[in-house]
């Protein structure tokens, strides 16, 4: 029992975190961003050349993810989504750009880094084991609890930082914020660039445990997805309960049902629906507008 | 009108009469699976276009196509059933089930939507890998073409395995199909129904508050898009006579979603138009090898920055409509 919470815990850690660039984006500028398993894969890729190939430590990597995908986010939405919004004729519009976004980044990390499965040496060794109970290697601890950080820190951004205030009034009104004397164009870059540096973090910090992939990033935005569903889209405190609840579910859901097969996302996609039935704007999501 | 009845007339001469010919002319006998491809695709695209149509966005085709093709399949290996009689009935099982999932998550809008419908194409992959009837990761493999048809002792449809050309048989089977499938389209919209869609995708409320059955509505649609959908994966499934849990996937649905897109929201012929681009160039693009995807990808995201509202728009600014 202590270890399907311990490795809950540690999953939604990550997850929150996924969750959280991906609401952001999408609560500033009402964008799916379809390229959010990609910039993570790519995020992943960067602290992989740092780290393993160029023998710098750790920390670099990490730091270098961060840095090259704000900036990678901060021009993609100044030359392509903000463009496209100001002259399409409907929201829906965006969906296409962000999904050849998606496909133009899965080119990019194609040929930039080949299709191999990469990884990098454990930062840290050894295993924890408390008693039988709890087995859990330190570096996944040492992930979790980075992931955990990361998170604290970006609520605390959020919440005290005159940007974060910006932001969030951006979120929940576009144009009293514009009227406010709020500079819409500024922050929405800044919002879209914090957006992709967290899933470039995310992409470092894994990379040291599960290793990355090219084909990681679809499935990724998937499960970004169904957390957003979960918690509520736009809604920052609604992704880290999403990302949490997922990472439990999938713990439990291995545990309990491997007797029955590779079913678990079947269960939990099928609690969704149901879920949904019921309350369609998530747990903690507005209701439409 | 005559105006319009001379292009239907040209475009059905043209699919018919004058690919067939300038195929056989050339001898590039390999076009006729990639029109074979976009025939069947812009089947499975327009069903998401008039999902597009009550205003919601559907990222699911993948997973109607995955059924269709699963429900023809282990239909004539299991059951023995004429490909004939599996195609309707992958239809009707896909609208049967998208009724289903349809009552609840229609009640969603906009991005939720789309996140549900996408998240849908993966659960049905994974479904696809646990049941035991769908045969797993191993997927069903030779599966017989389809047989001859006969109505009253009087052969319609030749046996595909009798023929020595069946490239050209199923082409023209795909695009038979694409065509009745465009003509139900068409009339759908410019019926009844079809105004009251619209309505739909305008203002739901408003439309509900004049007496409009908007969650009747919603899923009617959303049934006749998945049957669309299990219609074109059947038909898939019956030319490559295998199929597998990967054989459509997260993917293939946006693919659908984009071509819709491409071709344009506001036109009936917008998924056709669209398919037929987006997959011919990629096609046309491989000579490009690895830079195929980069160059696809680029174009794709210039072409909505020169035309955020899709191919057909163009028409727009010369006053055309329709």
């Amino acid at each position: 029992m202590e270890q399907i919470l311990a490795n809950g815990l540690y999953l939604g850690a990550q997850y929150a975190l996924i969750a959280l660039g991906l609401t952001l984006i999408f609560s500033l500028m009402n964008v799916l961003n379809f390229a959010h398993g990609q910039m993570y894969v790519f995020g992943g890729f960067v602290t992989y050349t740092v780290v393993a190939q160029l023998g710098l430590p750790f920390i670099v990597g990490l730091v270098a993810s961060a840095l090259v995908l704000a900036v990678m986010g901060a021009l993609i939405e100044v030359f392509l989504f903000r463009p496209v919004i100001r002259k399409s004729k409907r929201d829906e519009s965006t969906m296409l750009l962000a999904a050849g976004i998606a496909f133009f980044l899965d080119a990019v990390i194609l040929l930039l880094f080949g299709e191999k499965q990469r990884g990098v040496p454990k930062i840290v060794g050894g295993v924890l084991n408390w008693d039988m109970r709890i087995i859990m290697p330190y570096d996944r601890i040492l992930i979790g609890v980075l992931a955990i950080a990361l998170i604290a820190g970006f609520i605390a951004l959020m919440q005290y930082t005159k940007a974060g205030r910006a932001m969030r009034a951006l979120a929940q009104d576009r144009v009293a914020a514009q009227l406010m004397g709020v500079d819409v164009d500024r922050y929405s870059m800044i919002g879209f660039a914090l957006g992709a540096m967290l899933a470039g973090l995310v992409g470092g910090l894994l990379v040291t445990i599960t290793g990355i992939n090219l084909g990681m990033g679809g499935p990724t935005s998937v499960k970004a997805f169904m957390m957003i569903m979960i918690g509520g889209a736009g809604v920052i405190s609604g992704a880290i309960a999403g990302g949490f609840i997922l990472g439990m579910m999938e713990s439990i859901g291995l545990t309990v049902l491997s007797a029955y097969g590779d079913i678990t996302y079947l269960a939990i996609f099928a609690s969704l629906m149901v879920f949904l039935a019921f309350r369609p704007q998530g747990l903690m999501g507005k209701p439409w507008g | 009108m005559s105006k319009a009845v001379l292009g239907v007339a040209a475009f059905l001469l043209f699919v018919f009469v004058v690919v067939p010919l300038l195929i056989a002319a050339t001898g590039r006998w390999d076009l006729y699976y990639t029109l074979t491809s976009v025939a069947l695709l812009s089947i499975g695209s327009m069903g998401v276009w008039l999902t597009f149509y009550i205003g919601r966005i559907n990222i699911g085709q993948g997973a109607y196509a995955l059924m269709g093709g699963y429900v023809s399949a282990v239909l004539m290996t299991k059951a023995g059933f004429s490909f004939w009689a599996t195609l309707p009935l992958a239809g009707i099982f896909c609208a049967v089930i998208s009724v289903a999932i349809g009552l609840p998550i229609l009640r969603l809008r906009g991005v939720y939507f789309a996140m549900v419908t996408l998240v849908l194409t993966e659960v049905t992959r994974l479904t696809a890998l646990a049941l035991p009837v769908t045969n797993g990761a191993k997927g069903i493999t030779s599966i017989p073409l389809p047989g001859g048809l006969s109505v009253f002792g009087i052969p319609l449809i030749p046996d595909f395995a009798t023929l020595e050309n069946p490239k050209l048989a199923f082409y023209l089977l795909a695009v038979t199909l694409m065509v009745l499938s465009f003509a139900a389209l068409w009339r759908i919209v410019n019926s009844r129904l079809g105004h009251l869609c619209r309505s739909l995708q305008q203002n739901e409320e408003l439309a509900s508050s004049i007496g409009v059955n908007t969650a009747y509505l919603r899923v009617l649609a959303y049934a006749i898009s998945s049957f669309f959908g299990g219609l074109a994966g059947a038909v898939f499934v019956a030319i490559s006579q295998s199929i597998y849990p990967s054989s459509f996937v997260v993917n293939d649905s946006v693919n659908f979603m984009l071509y819709c897109f491409v071709g344009g929201l506001g036109f009936v012929s917008g998924p056709m138009v669209g398919t037929f681009l987006l997959y011919f160039g990629w096609d046309l693009l491989s000579i490009a090898k690895e830079y195929q995807l980069l160059i696809y990808s680029s174009a794709m995201i210039a072409m909505m920055l020169v035309l955020p509202n899709g191919i057909l728009s163009l028409l727009d600014r010369k006053g055309g409509k329709k």
